[in-house]
């Protein structure tokens, strides 16, 4: 009898659990959804090629965001480019190659705390750092030293100035700690029985990671690289701090020129007293949402790329 | 006839200020760079300016930022832009760095932006407050609980505060005329850096009280009421009328463009200046601001060819003086 009683609320909690999951998952699905669906609701009227071809304008009619859509996309790309492989290298050398010291135990830490500063904290140190470069080459408008023509795809110029580059950069060191968490995770989920197996083989450390270890890791590798990349996709106060611009004629030509984002526009947009600049700043975030899907798509495509069967 | 004698000063005014200008042949093969940053308040006069002046001088690349009043200063004294945009005078200590940095800077107020305190429309009892009674309600010190704190005659209705971010030059404006520099506001409102949240805060709550600039009140009339202000000449509304002619008082916002006098040698921000003070009045109303008085327009060009360096709320010897823009710019 009490077995039998036993087997039931067992089962009942089973159940009751069961549809505690389904109602969690349900919450959050349906928060997105009404969101996406309001958003498209007061969007799609603007949301036309004339709104991505045109420049900022103070009348809603005639403002577009093809400035802040190709600026996000510069700082993105720089972004991605540069804090990907930083990222995986440092997390290969600490889980592959490095030996547990105090070194390394410092670095951990650091790491794991970098992840939690807000972010308005690494657009102050990406002033310094990229944009004004300690003032080592002199301060204000006009740059220390100047590479090639302006006009040109190949310009550079020390310090960086408001500049994607700078802005890329700054977006890398937000991003940063949680690709080297993510993929740190990922690696430590392959079997250990996969690394001995290379290792008795007589392959070296290096011949273990890049032929196994690596390519079983890129499925985690790249899940933690989408949600880093989403989150610098979104970022506006460290750009902010850095000088990105919002009123702007001209869609970045070199690594060094002027930008403005996505997000920056849609936050002005929102908060103008004109109603038709609301709408405006949802046509943006369908843009925004689109840009976002396009990037983990990438991720995706790479993902399908390189991932080899765990046998 | 006082109004058409003070425009004939601005046209010639404007008409100086081109004679030192390059022709429009030439703006249209003008080049350079003009950098801008500061209050987001601000950004869209400057926006709509760099956005008409690209037409008539399409080489010159305009760029506006919004890092903020302090954001712009912050910047603007660092040699890295031409203009800061400004909600409010420059202050004591930027005024400071600049001197430190060796900065040479011209003021130009360019619009009023009114202050605008608003109710919710089912509050039939307030209709006008005086400076004191403004106090009470948004003053940290003995702040009114309910409506019958302020008049004893209004409902106990409880107040509920909107406020505009306590980092923005709106706040500061506010806080700096109903409480004074070292006055508090109180803490238990609902803050919001989007003036839009206020204006949905102040309509569904029916003893709401709320401020923010007077564009949002002219977007919104169908949703808020806006409460008559008396500064001790009886109570005045904010309309465009009496923002600009200085009786909506005390809650008239200058807003103002620092120039760099360095920048301001080089012709493509002189040119850019030039066509502000143009045309500033009609695209200031137009994107939901009130236009200066006539006589300050002229004040402030003649300010600008003269290239008076310093700022007027900035006595000599370095303290900060408050008063109305009419008296400094008369």
């Amino acid at each position: 009898m009490a077995a039998a009683r036993s087997a039931s609320t067992r089962l009942f909690q089973n159940r009751a659990f069961l549809w505690l999951c389904l109602l969690a998952t349900n919450l959050a699905v349906l928060a997105l959804a009404i969101l996406v669906v309001s958003i498209l609701w007061q969007g799609w009227g603007t949301l036309d090629w004339d709104f991505l071809r045109s420049t900022a304008s103070r009348k809603p009619e005639n403002a577009g965001i093809i400035v802040p859509l190709w600026g996000s996309v510069w700082v993105c790309a720089i972004c991605g480019l540069v804090a990907l492989p930083l990222g995986v290298g440092t997390a290969i050398y600490l889980e592959e190659f490095a030996r547990r010291t105090r070194f390394t135990r410092i670095v951990q830490t650091n790491i794991l705390n970098l992840a939690g500063v807000p972010s308005i904290v690494y657009g102050i140190l990406g002033l310094t750092a990229f944009a004004r470069m300690f003032g080592a080459f002199g301060s204000g408008a006009d740059a220390g030293i100047e590479l090639g023509d302006p006009e040109s795809l190949f310009y550079l110029r020390l310090p960086f100035g408001s500049s994607v580059l700078a802005g890329g950069l700054t977006l890398m060191l937000v991003i940063l700690p949680i690709v080297i968490i993510s993929t740190q995770e990922a690696l430590r989920a392959i079997p250990p029985s996969l690394r001995a197996g290379a290792l008795a083989l007589g392959a070296t450390t290096w011949q273990t990671v890049w032929g196994m270890t690596l390519p079983a890791a890129v499925p985690g590798i790249m899940t933690g690289s989408i949600l880093a990349m989403s989150r610098a996709i979104g970022e506006s106060a460290p750009l902010l701090v850095v000088g990105s611009a919002l009123f702007l004629l001209a869609t970045p030509n070199n690594l060094m020129s002027d930008f403005s984002v996505l997000p920056l526009q849609i936050f002005n947009w929102a908060q103008r007293p004109q109603a038709g600049f609301h709408d405006l700043a949802a046509s943006a975030i369908v843009v925004q949402l689109v840009v976002l899907l396009a990037f983990n798509g990438v991720a995706v495509f790479i993902r399908q790329k390189l991932q080899k069967p765990l046998l | 006839m006082l109004k058409q004698l003070s425009s004939i000063g601005l046209l010639a005014t404007a008409g100086l200020l081109f004679a030192a200008a390059p022709q429009d042949a030439n703006l249209k093969n003008l080049k350079g760079v003009v950098k801008i940053d500061g209050s987001s308040t601000v950004y869209p006069i400057t926006e709509a300016v760099a956005e008409e002046f690209n037409a008539v001088a399409p080489k010159v690349r305009v760029t506006v930022g919004v890092s903020g009043t302090g954001g712009g200063f912050k910047r603007f004294v660092a040699g890295e832009i031409d203009i800061a945009d400004a909600s409010r005078p420059i202050k004591k200590s930027e005024f400071d760095m600049a001197a430190k940095a060796k900065i040479d800077f011209i003021e130009l107020p360019i619009a009023f932006d009114g202050l605008t305190i608003v109710v919710n429309p089912k509050n039939t009892w307030c209709t006008s407050l005086t400076v004191a009674q403004v106090k009470k309600i948004f003053g940290a010190s003995g702040s009114a609980k309910t409506w019958k704190d302020v008049d004893a005659s209004w409902p106990a209705t409880p107040i509920k505060v909107y406020s505009p971010g306590t980092d923005s030059g709106t706040f500061d404006y506010f806080k700096e005329v109903v409480v004074g520099k070292d006055g508090a506001i109180r803490s238990d409102m609902s803050v919001s850096e989007d003036d839009n949240v206020l204006v949905r805060g102040v309509t569904g709550d029916e003893g709401a009280i709320g401020f923010f600039g007077c564009a949002y009140y002219f977007e919104n009339k169908d949703k808020v009421r806006a409460v008559g202000v008396d500064g001790g000449k009886g109570a005045v509304m904010p309309t465009i009328e009496s923002i600009e002619n200085g009786s909506y008082a005390p809650f008239s916002r200058p807003l103002f463009i620092y120039v760099s006098k360095a920048s301001a040698d080089k012709p493509e921000v002189k040119a850019f200046i030039e066509f502000y003070l143009k045309n500033v009045a009609r695209l200031a109303a137009e994107v939901g601001y009130v236009k200066l008085p006539d006589a300050v327009y002229s004040k402030v060009g003649a300010n600008w060819t003269a290239n008076r360096i310093g700022s007027q709320f900035i006595d000599p010897k370095g303290d900060h003086i408050t008063g109305s823009l009419a008296e400094f710019y008369k």
